[in-house]
């Protein structure tokens, strides 16, 4: 069960999984995240779901060692089992015909998108990609996403690879040469609340794909929630989709760091 | 033979009768009830080892004396599983303890669970014919719990009868006491039963919920490993609706679901302050201590430990997240209610226990507002003093605030546990079945059958919120109705 067939590392700390999980690659959709957790006393994380294999049954998973779980789940090798996976949860993203889409990606955010770059290139839209890291060797994945897309802009902070500059700079840019029908973003909290920020003064439509602290991740202990428009929500039930433009990103910076003393290392 | 004969001709064997004459009435009835043997309550507040020890088997079988045998025993028209009260009570009291805990079997999964988290008060207790003589009812939870620990401890287990596997295929949404009792009835009847649970531990609420000061792990374990015997199998990490369809379901062979997702989404209050960092909803809050051990330092899940911490509502669950709060070191631990205590939905043996554990009752007050520091953390919640108005639609009096009357109590950590809404996944992922106005799922009282006519439902999803035992009590009747739908389909077809 959950056997890891392939590995590879996109950059130092970030690594790509392809894990045994043919009932979940059969049904899951773009936008979809698992419940992954590795030991008997493993903590549960949830995970975006960056692609699947139906004939392999295999579903592929890109997660960067930040805390103690996820630096357990990257130093899992070929042939290891995931102690527990579950999925897919959450709500599918929405794919229709928008007309041009602009899908902005930054860190390993850019892994979860890639699905949703190649659904709305699918459905027949103009597909813009902004890709984002803080230098060269953190830019991951921009071959597969030119494969899938009209149009590749990568930004870096530093300036080493593609134009110096935020995810920002990359959409303003493609905003004041012609018409954004809609945006879609997953990255960090900080850089998703800059990105609506944005978008919301160039009056583009835009869904942010929120990754929360979660415990059971089925819609029963609530850790996810967040205000949206100002009502409360749940993550991992109505979401994990959400009009960027209504989230409430400082509540949710401020929740994700809830446990952050108490973390265990 | 129906239900009221077999009662009737249990009650005729010659041993039976021959106990009865062996004591007056009178001298039953003289019997002071037993008192459950305890640990002391200031070490138990500070460890998870369980509260109640049990009684040892003089204890029992004197308080199965106090039990009168009635021939028409109004305590079984209690339990929503059909114990055979008098029954196994009278082996008790005859040192037949094994044959005891079979009696319990024949119609509960998991007699040892129910011993422990059942409100018999409200249920079997209350109608016990000693109240009638202003007496102290049988002690029958008690003796519940006793025969089944009894039997466990004994190293003879017993599993129940099964009859000849008729390859019918049944799949179970949810592990919790409502699957577990239709996997074992249906188990008996002979059919292929398959429980998926979308957690990695199977046991529902009993693991995810429920304390192991209160309910420990390892009884639940016990009682699940049965129902393996038995030939019902588990499969863990997998979600009815999302991991597989219901269509699926179909295209694997299953001819009859019986959904018991249980109780999801956590209620909150939609007042000022509720998200901030350090306000959890008591889902969180358990699950985390029980289903991920984070108060282990083994684990990798963390847990806030508040030195204040604050439990709004009244119920058990409430009851069992300010008891942990206290067993993980808060030196405050208080319970908000917005009623008084006498219209509290908690057992009462839980009050009493949280009360002796140095739990504080803040009753008549709700919360208005919480308030936090620079980095979103909750540090002080304003309460509202309330007081008793008229009646509402729930026969109880409704509180009313008292105008200006606003306290601010310094807190570090507040767990909200004023109720869940049934888990949304089935009910959104079932095409046809409908739900009710609260999102629970809708099914014909009588059968439990939902408006998909394969698919039954209980627990929670039906109820929205209720108690362990009535959930096995849906499964029950769920199972019955299933079989004798399926058994119908059989007959016709040949």
């Amino acid at each position: 069960m959950n056997k890891i067939v392939s590995k590879e590392y996109f950059s130092s700390n970030v690594v790509k999984l392809e894990v045994e999980a043919p009932l979940i690659a059969r049904s899951r959709r773009a936008g979809h995240f698992v419940i992954v957790k590795v030991g008997a006393k493993g903590e549960r994380i949830p995970l975006t779901i960056a692609g699947a294999d139906t004939v392999k049954g295999t579903i592929t998973l890109v997660i960067q060692a930040v805390g103690n779980s996820s630096k357990k789940i990257c130093n899992l090798n070929v042939g290891d089992e995931i102690t527990d996976l579950v999925g897919p949860l959450g709500q599918a993203t929405h794919i229709e015909k928008a007309g041009t889409v602009v899908c902005a990606g930054g860190g390993v955010g850019v892994a979860p998108l890639l699905p949703i770059v190649e659904a709305f290139h699918d459905a027949g839209n103009r597909v813009i990609v902004v890709l984002a890291a803080r230098t060269k060797e953190l830019v991951i994945l921009e071959e597969r996403m030119r494969a899938h897309s009209d149009e590749v802009i990568v930004m870096t902070d530093d300036g080493s690879y593609g134009n110096k500059g935020l995810i920002t700079n990359g959409i303003e840019t493609i905003a004041n040469r012609e018409k954004i029908d809609l945006c879609v973003t997953i990255g960090p909290a900080i850089m998703m609340k800059y990105v609506a920020a944005l978008t919301k003064r160039y009056q583009i439509p835009t869904i942010a794909s929120l990754n929360t602290i979660m415990v059971d991740g089925t819609g029963m202990c609530g850790a996810c929630r967040i205000t949206v428009g100002g009502k409360t929500r749940f993550v991992c039930v109505d979401g994990p989709e959400f009009d960027a433009h209504q989230v409430d990103f400082d509540e949710m910076l401020m929740r994700l760091g809830a446990y952050k003393e108490v973390e265990k290392h | 033979m129906t239900t009221e004969e077999l009662i009737a001709s249990r009650r005729a064997e010659p041993w039976r009768e021959a106990l009865r004459k062996n004591r007056k009435n009178k001298e039953r009835t003289d019997i002071p009830r037993v008192r459950m043997n305890e640990l002391d309550p200031v070490y138990r507040s500070r460890t998870n080892e369980e509260v109640n020890l049990g009684l040892t088997p003089e204890q029992a079988m004197q308080e199965a004396q106090r039990c009168l045998d009635c021939p028409s025993p109004s305590c079984m028209d209690g339990c929503p599983v059909g114990i055979h009260i008098p029954t196994f009570i009278k082996q008790v009291e005859a040192g037949r303890f094994l044959d005891a805990a079979r009696t319990l079997k024949e119609t509960s999964a998991l007699p040892a669970v129910c011993g422990r988290v059942c409100p018999q008060e409200k249920q079997c207790e209350c109608r016990c014919i000693h109240l009638k003589m202003k007496k102290e009812p049988v002690a029958i939870g008690y003796l519940e719990r006793f025969a089944a620990d009894y039997e466990r401890e004994s190293g003879q287990m017993s599993i129940p009868a099964t009859a000849a596997r008729n390859g019918i295929k049944i799949a179970v949404a949810g592990s919790g006491p409502a699957g577990l009792s239709f996997a074992g009835d249906m188990a008996k009847r002979g059919y292929e039963v398959t429980v998926f649970e979308a957690l990695h531990e199977i046991g529902g609420v009993l693991k995810y919920g429920i304390p192991e000061f209160r309910l420990p792990n390892r009884i639940v374990e016990v009682e699940i490993d049965i129902l393996r015997k038995m030939g019902v199998r588990f499969l863990n990490n997998c979600i009815v609706g999302k991991t597989i369809t219901y269509e699926e379901l179909h295209d694997d062979g299953f001819v009859g679901i019986f959904v018991a997702s249980g109780a999801g989404l956590p209620n909150f209050m939609n007042i000022p302050g509720e998200n901030l960092a350090g306000v959890m909803s008591s889902n969180e809050y358990l699950t985390r201590v029980n289903l991920m051990d984070a108060a282990n330092p083994d684990s990798d899940t963390p847990i806030l430990k508040g030195k204040n911490v604050a439990i709004i509502g009244g119920g058990n669950t409430a009851m069992d997240s300010v008891r942990t709060a206290r067993r993980l070191g808060a030196d405050r631990a208080m319970i908000v209610y917005r009623r008084s205590e006498e219209e509290m939905p908690a057992r009462l043996e839980e009050v009493k226990h949280a009360k002796e554990e140095g739990i504080e009752f803040l009753t008549l007050h709700n919360p208005v507002e919480y308030t936090g520091d620079e980095n979103g953390r909750v540090r002080q919640m304003r309460l509202q003093k309330m007081t008793l108005g008229e009646a509402d639609a729930s026969g109880r009096r409704s509180p009313v605030p008292v105008e200006g009357a606003i306290e601010t109590i310094d807190v570090d950590q507040v767990i909200v546990s004023v109720g869940v809404s049934p888990n949304p996944l089935i009910p959104s992922t079932f095409k046809g079945l409908e739900v009710g106005r609260r999102g629970t799922v809708i099914v014909d009282e009588a059968t439990m059958r939902s408006t998909l006519s394969d698919v039954y439902a209980g627990g929670d999803i039906v109820r929205g919120g209720a108690t362990v035992i009535l959930a096995m009590g849906d499964g029950r009747k769920a199972a019955a109705a299933m079989d004798a739908a399926l058994s119908a389909d059989r007959l016709n077809s040949v």
